[in-house]
């Protein structure tokens, strides 16, 4: 293996800098005592006041279980929709309708989150009109919205996993009798979980974080966090959005370590799998 | 694999994200369109149906009126150059740190590279909006940056960071240098090192070997990434909104003004229709063409090696 030069690994310390001094500032003014976010008060610091200040605050809290049960709904129903378009960009080879689905799946990804916004919450506008059906917006126009945008990170994740396993497992469970049904249950889904669980957290992060299509399809009721947050910070700092940014971080980096163990063991056992087949044949 | 599920079954697995995507991407695009040639009216909802019955026939009543007016009221021609300035060089600067980043994971022990990766990942998992919110304690007259610079005595005034040109900058590479990251080192993951080292035997020199082979190879990972900033960063919303300066608005934010603070639905419809006809949709386009290009010739690499 060629290493990389002092140069691409001095950009990337540097990089790497860049990318954690906004949060580890983040997380240390969240412990000061000052309500002034940027001067450190060494009498009083470092203090859990403002973590106190989060939790018994009713708006952030109510706010919190909202973007929760959203994420919790987009996330499932996006990962069941785009596991099925992923199979069919993958498995299904030529058929009418692919283009479309693969154009669908792709645009989302990179469409400015404004023109998204309004185009969903004038179909809910034209929608009202014609059928009476949604009746103003909330929760589930949120909902809806979340998991159609949902949908085009599950399918990509997903059908890169199934382009990259050959279908001669698939074909070979066929020739032995399998019927479709029992091969998607026993062969691809059991292949294909750690992608869907993958799309999932995504998804679920990506409906969480959302503002900027949710301010759109939201209506004047209901309110997510990043709504609450965004209302708050708009016009300059707050200490208790750094305990919350401080919590989130937490909670990120705990599901990301340990997922890369989990991950990590897995592979391992694959590995000792492998070899034990290979030693049994032998 | 085409016999391994029944018809039905296939028009199910393609039918029911095509027929959700339809309904819910597609069609309120074409809602957008047809609310771009329609009147703003003080009405719930605030616009002009686009047919009226005349005599028992419906008679369509198509405006370009929204369209005429975005020409010429100068502020909309300047928000859409200013945006695209900012998403530009916003790019060129992602590409600039993000390569060597990419580069750097890519050539190091697969047990570090998982790391490093886990670190770039990190923050893109974690709120988008408070790691741009992380910027205003940083750059504000009162903020960590002037306070530092203060402190050694390298200014003698708070330096105006906030609500400049130079915030909006910092914020939006800040928000999507994992986007540039994350496909390039996908990329160079990849490349056969070998030809690196045939290279250097033939007495190539690390500049050439770089500007001749990996630059090449990469291309497919600049041109994913730089999708994935550029046109995201041209309707960006959030970053402006608190970093931006408040006498230039970017696109996105006079559009989202048109929209809430205005009520004129169809002004706003038309920009976004400008929006995806002068951008989204020519970019899309030719990277369609060049994902096209790029799969023949993977095909045709693959050929001899299937021969063989």
């Amino acid at each position: 293996m060629r290493s990389a030069g002092y140069f691409s690994r001095t950009m990337l310390v540097v990089g790497l800098l860049f990318l954690y001094a906004p949060i580890l500032s983040l997380i240390v003014f969240s412990f000061n005592n000052s309500r002034l976010v940027t001067v450190w008060d060494a009498a009083h610091s470092p203090t859990l006041k403002w973590y106190g200040v989060l939790l018994t605050n009713g708006q952030i809290l109510e706010a919190a279980w909202l973007s929760i049960r959203i994420a919790l709904i987009a996330a499932t129903a996006a990962s069941v929709l785009g596991t099925l378009a992923g199979m069919a960009l993958a498995r299904l080879g030529a058929f009418r309708g692919r283009g479309l689905l693969l154009g669908m799946t792709t645009a989302p990804i990179v469409m400015p989150e404004v023109i998204t916004g309004l185009a969903l919450l004038l179909l809910y506008v034209a929608l009202e009109q014609a059928i009476g059906w949604p009746h103003g917006t909330g929760p589930v126009t949120i909902a809806l919205a979340h998991i159609t945008f949902c949908i085009a990170y599950v399918t990509v994740v997903v059908q890169s996993r199934l382009v990259g396993f050959d279908e001669s497992l698939e074909e070979a469970a066929m020739d032995l009798g399998a019927s479709p049904a029992t091969v998607f249950r026993r062969i691809t889904l059991p292949l294909i979980a750690p992608a869907i669980l993958a799309g999932w957290m995504l998804a679920f992060t990506l409906s969480w974080d959302d503002l900027v299509i949710t301010q759109f399809v939201a209506g004047p009721g209901s309110s997510t966090l990043p709504m609450v947050v965004f209302s708050k910070v708009r016009f300059g700092v707050s200490p208790d959005v750094n305990a919350l940014a401080t919590l989130m971080v937490l909670l990120v980096s705990v599901g990301m370590v340990v997922s890369a163990i989990f991950m990590h063991y897995r592979e391992r056992r694959r590995e000792r799998d492998v070899q034990r087949a290979a030693a049994a044949n032998a | 694999m085409a016999q391994l599920v029944s018809p039905a079954g296939r028009r199910l697995v393609a039918g029911i994200p095509i027929a959700w995507l339809s309904a819910l991407f597609l069609i309120p695009f074409l809602i957008v369109l047809k609310l771009s040639f329609s009147e703003v009216r003080l009405a719930i909802p605030p616009y002009a149906p686009l047919f009226v019955l005349r005599h028992g026939v419906p008679v369509p009543q198509l405006h370009l009126s929204n369209y005429t007016f975005l020409l010429t009221d100068p502020l909309y021609a300047r928000a859409l150059a200013y945006s695209v300035q900012v998403a530009a060089l916003s790019t060129i600067v992602c590409l600039l740190l993000g390569y060597p980043m990419a580069y750097a994971i890519a050539r190091s022990s697969p047990t570090r590279r998982s790391v490093l990766l886990m670190l770039v990942m990190l923050p893109f998992w974690t709120s988008f909006l408070l790691r741009v919110y992380a910027w205003i304690g940083l750059l504000k007259s009162d903020g960590v940056i002037n306070n530092v610079l203060l402190a050694l005595g390298l200014v003698h005034q708070p330096l105006a960071l906030l609500q400049t040109d130079f915030s909006v900058y910092i914020g939006i590479v800040y928000s999507y240098l994992p986007f540039m990251v994350l496909p390039l080192y996908a990329n160079l993951e990849k490349h056969d090192l070998t030809l690196l080292e045939a290279a250097a035997d033939l007495g190539a020199r690390p500049v050439t070997r770089f500007t001749r082979i990996t630059l090449p190879q990469s291309v497919p990972g600049i041109a994913a990434g730089s999708l994935l900033v550029f046109i995201p960063a041209v309707g960006e919303y959030i970053v402006p909104s608190l970093l931006g300066r408040t006498d230039q608005l970017m696109i996105g934010r006079v559009l989202s003004d048109e929209f809430f603070e205005n009520r004129d639905w169809p002004i706003a419809s038309a920009v976004a229709i400008v929006m995806l006809v002068l951008l989204v949709a020519p970019i899309l386009l030719l990277q369609r063409f060049e994902r096209r290009e790029l799969a023949s010739q993977e095909l045709l690499a693959q050929q001899p090696e299937a021969g063989s």
